[in-house]
């Protein structure tokens, strides 16, 4: 018997919200234990040779300084394997002489106060034999054994194409700009480790710190029940963790670490840049016939970090011929990571601007475009969707954005010194889900407690997690409480790919649904029940009452029936995991986007007016956080396509704007009016037992090139580069 | 901040350490007197109370009185420390956070004196006599002032982590004046960087607070 739906669907406030909004939540930085003392990294400054020797003398003489860590002094490390992503060799604390990239930690001092140690960490001499670095992307050769990719003959059917589009697109790196600095405290007791950290995935750094001093992965224990925003950078253990683990059990103290904002820019990982060679034809109708994709992305000298930048343009539009090359380039800078939309945000903007352009070539709308395009299965694989309602999405976008006002002519449309234009954008991201469990208590009071490993770096996990336990018990959310982020609790999906709602809810939903089963079987067998004898298959349970469906009168509550059993409480553990074997559906969430800006005439400035997001995403479990999720990721579009961008200085590898005073990102002032839709009825059955796609990446791709189009239908001009920023308008 | 015990924090590292001079006894005594930086505050935490010494070697140092949350405390601290710092790691006011240390993202900003302020750009030693309030002391009891509800009921943060700044900025901005229109809220409140990107509700939130204290 399926349970009534009261939470699910529902906008609801933040559970955890009133502890937000009073300072109350502890961030990993926020913990101070006992006896607490404080660390800080030196950075290499140098970006590529060896450390010659290290000076402490000065630094050691301050007071309140308790020990200067480099690798003249460090505790050797066990050695440690890549665990598949990435590949290469970690990066690994204080354990060589080698200097790998600008910023590389080259020494740690842990002092008593955080002044002291700041201002020792600059009395620190380091010398150096340096050679000069190689990081621009447009300069370095590519690693062999490139990603490749190919359907039937795309260099013979381009050649025969009507029309031809050559383009070269470059992107400019970016970095994730949580606003929390990525930070730990660590404690040993013995040779047991505690450490509150930020973490998108508490077990994974159990074991990654683990392995690191070799010790067994139960001797962990890491505590992140709440994330400052991290969109990709809290799931590696960087190597500051480990540092400030070694501090730790070399003073016998906790040790708290935080990066400075600085250091997070070469600290934890970055969206790679690209640049992205792009070869399309079509037939004169447009009618897609070929594309040609040559792409090639930054990584590390010591790991490949490759993401799936390629599978927009090898299935979102109906393409008989395609071949692409993803070749990853190394350079004498510190691995990149994921960030928001990995792979598919980058891929988006080309593919989308040169449909745009093709649009514009034909003399058809962009959305006709689309629309003739619209391939009826996967042709990279020959599966069929799911579901796929990008047409909707189209048709849908352009009805509430007003879409049939848009000027046809490129740079004919002014207001004052301001040239006005539209511009939109498809986007696509897979549904990934990965095995979860969830331990569900149900006490004899009426409450239940719902425990699941994973994490919340912004989107309201605990909340949407509630509202999923609260339908499956048969309880208000008042009577739940769900919590996360400490790598005790069942295990999880990693908080990230927009995989905890389909993976960790679907868990929460199996071991609720057992529960509330369990329970209903206790009182049908019970002859003092009122639900004595009761088909189990027609008793629900609502507002912590079952009773049979129908008769409401029949039944009892939780409580009564746990207090006359003589239990405490009733406990099931709860799982899900994706179905093994070879997929039978292609599984993806879609995305179009609507952007107005104005350019001005004479400064190049760009604004984005209004923007629209309409996603076909699943089953929206709550509204509310949901919309939150979707104007915040348009907003870091915005700043991808207008603002953000890494400044490196070729000459010694150093990122001159590492602060946010020079890497822009978006403020209040640069934020209009920005709506979404979610497509209602949008269950996905077929991706999990809750309907799920998953949100947070599908909300960011398209982003970009819908702006980036706008700008050309403003003015007529083409930018083929990220971010677009005045000069290049001038 | 937290006192050291400069015999067992020293023999951890004993190779890397000089041997004693007057120049390391003196690095030892005033990593005691260091402690006086939280010894004198009346809600330092209880692991941080300290042996109160004279730092006759230590860091340049002064003693200030001010307000917080509306307790009056009295402290020595080291010159360097700013007030942020002083919140975060002597009082164990966390709630005002450190974004950027640089006065670029506001998720810092406290009141002094009823001004909006960077507390990571504000030295705590200026601050004798200061009347300061942080998120911490912004509710009365368990009401909510109505900024912070409105956060609430508007949705207005993800993360949270700068959601403190964004109160206590709109806090300042509504007492300010520059709240009469959603363009002067945003102009007025762009101090404040958000990541998850909640300035459109963060702006509905400053809106369904003005007026309302």
């Amino acid at each position: 018997m399926s349970q009534p739906q009261a939470a699910v669907g529902a906008s609801v406030a933040r559970v955890d919200a009133r502890l937000r909004v009073t300072g109350k939540a502890k961030y990993a930085g926020d913990n101070n234990p006992d006896g607490v003392v404080h660390a800080v990294i030196v950075d290499s400054r140098i970006g590529l040779g060896h450390i010659t020797g290290v000076d402490a003398v000065a630094a050691l003489a301050q007071p309140g300084v308790l020990t200067v860590i480099s690798h003249l002094n460090a505790p050797k490390l066990p050695p440690v394997q890549s665990n598949g992503y990435p590949p290469g060799t970690p990066l690994r604390a204080f354990q060589d002489d080698k200097v790998r990239f600008f910023g590389q930690p080259v020494a740690v001092v842990v002092a008593t106060t955080l002044e002291v140690a700041q201002h020792a960490a600059s009395l620190v001499q380091v010398s150096y034999d340096a050679e000069r670095p190689s990081t621009d992307l447009s300069a370095a050769p590519p690693a062999d054994n490139p990603e490749t990719y190919a359907r039937g003959d795309a260099d013979r059917a381009l050649g025969s194409a009507d029309v031809k589009l050559d383009l070269t697109f470059q992107m400019a790196r970016q970095h994730h700009n949580a606003m929390e600095p990525a930070g730990i405290v660590a404690r040993w007791d013995g040779d047991k480790l505690t450490i509150w950290e930020k973490s998108q995935a508490v077990q994974y750094s159990g074991f990654s710190m683990a392995a690191e001093f070799g010790i067994p992965p139960e001797n962990v224990h890491v505590i992140s029940p709440v994330i400052g925003g991290a969109f990709g950078n809290a799931f590696r253990t960087w190597v500051h963790s480990v540092i400030a683990a070694i501090a730790a059990r070399q003073v016998e103290r906790p040790v708290k670490l935080v990066l400075t904002r600085k250091q997070l820019y070469f600290g934890i990982g970055y969206r790679p840049a690209y640049s992205y060679g792009l070869r399309m034809g079509s037939d004169r109708r447009g009618h897609l016939t070929a594309a040609v994709h040559d792409v090639n992305s930054e990584t590390s000298a010591y790991e490949t970090h490759l993401e799936d930048t390629l599978v927009p343009g090898r299935m979102l539009y109906s393409t008989p011929n395609v071949k692409q090359t993803h070749r990853s380039v190394p350079l004498d800078v510190n691995t990149p990571t994921w960030m928001r939309g990995p792979g598919y945000s980058t891929g988006a903007y080309p593919l989308e601007s040169a449909m745009d352009e093709l649009a514009h070539e034909l003399g058809i709308d962009p959305i006709e475009l689309r629309l003739r395009n619209e391939p009826a299965d996967d042709q990279s694989n020959g599966l069929p969707f799911s579901t796929r309602r990008l047409r909707e999405c189209y048709t849908t976008g352009a009805r509430e954005f007003g879409w049939k006002r848009r000027n046809l002519r490129p740079g004919s449309t002014r207001d004052g010194d301001w040239y006005v234009g539209m511009g939109m954008a498809a986007g696509v991201y897979d549904t990934q889900r990965a095995a979860s469990q969830a331990s569900v208590r149900l006490n004899v009071d009426g409450t239940a407690l719902v425990q699941s490993g994973t994490s919340d770096m912004g989107p309201g996990t605990a909340t949407s997690m509630t509202q999923v336990a609260a339908d499956a018990l048969g309880l208000t959310m008042r009577r739940v409480i769900f919590r996360l982020g400490d790598s005790t609790m069942p295990p999880a999906a990693g908080h990230f790919g927009s995989q905890t709602m389909a993976s960790v809810g679907s868990a929460v939903q199996d071991g609720c649904d057992k529960l509330r089963k369990e329970a209903i079987a206790l009182a049908v067998k019970d002859e003092d029940s009122a639900l004595h004898g009761a088909d189990p298959a027609h008793v629900e349970v609502r507002g912590g009452r079952l009773y049979v469906t129908g008769d409401p009168a029949r039944g009892e509550t939780y409580q009564r029936l746990l207090s006359r059993n003589k239990r405490a409480y009733l406990e099931v553990l709860g799982s899900w995991a994706p179905p093994e074997g070879a997929a039978r559906y292609s599984l993806y969430a879609y995305a179009a986007t609507f952007a107005e800006v104005a350019v001005h005439a004479r400064l190049g400035l760009v604004r984005v007016r209004r923007m629209l997001g309409v996603y076909d995403a699943g089953r929206i479990i709550s509204p509310a956080l949901a919309d939150s999720q979707a104007l915040g990721a348009m907003i870091g579009g915005l700043g991808a396509a207008l603002l953000e961008h890494t400044v490196t200085d070729h000459r010694d590898g150093r990122i001159v704007n590492a602060n946010l005073a020079d890497y822009l990102v978006p403020s209040h002032a640069d934020i209009p009016d920005i709506r979404a839709v979610y497509l209602a009825d949008g269950e996905d059955l077929v991706a999990d037992p809750i309907g799920v796609k998953g949100l947070a990446e599908i909300v960011c791709i398209g982003v970009t090139p819908a702006i980036s189009n706008a700008v050309f239908n403003a003015t007529g001009r083409r930018i083929r580069q990220l971010p677009i920023t005045p000069e290049l308008l001038l | 901040m937290p006192v050291a015990d400069p015999e067992s924090d020293r023999s951890a590292t004993a190779e890397a350490v000089p041997a004693p001079s007057r120049r390391t006894f003196i690095a030892t005594a005033t990593a005691v007197s260091g402690a006086v930086v939280a010894g004198g505050l009346a809600t330092a935490p209880a692991a941080l109370g300290a042996t109160e010494a004279v730092a006759a070697e230590g860091p340049p140092a002064g003693t200030i009185s001010l307000t917080i949350n509306g307790a009056r405390h009295t402290a020595t601290v080291d010159n360097r420390v700013s007030l942020l710092d002083l919140l975060r790691e002597h009082l164990d006011l966390t709630g005002s956070k450190k974004g950027c240390n640089a006065g670029a993202c506001g998720a810092c900003t406290v009141l002094v004196d009823g001004h909006r302020v960077n507390s990571c750009l504000t030295l705590a030693v200026r601050l004798d006599d200061a009347e300061v309030t942080t998120i911490e002391g912004l509710a009365d009891g368990d009401h909510l002032h109505p900024l912070q509800q409105a956060f609430i009921d508007q949705d207005a943060y993800q993360c949270g982590f700068c959601t403190s700044g964004q109160i206590m900025s709109g806090v300042g901005c509504i007492k300010e004046g520059r709240t009469r229109t959603p363009d002067e809220i945003r102009e007025w409140m762009s101090g404040n960087l958000c990541r998850c990107g909640c300035y459109v509700k963060i702006v509905r939130a400053v809106e369904q607070a003005t007026g309302q204290k």
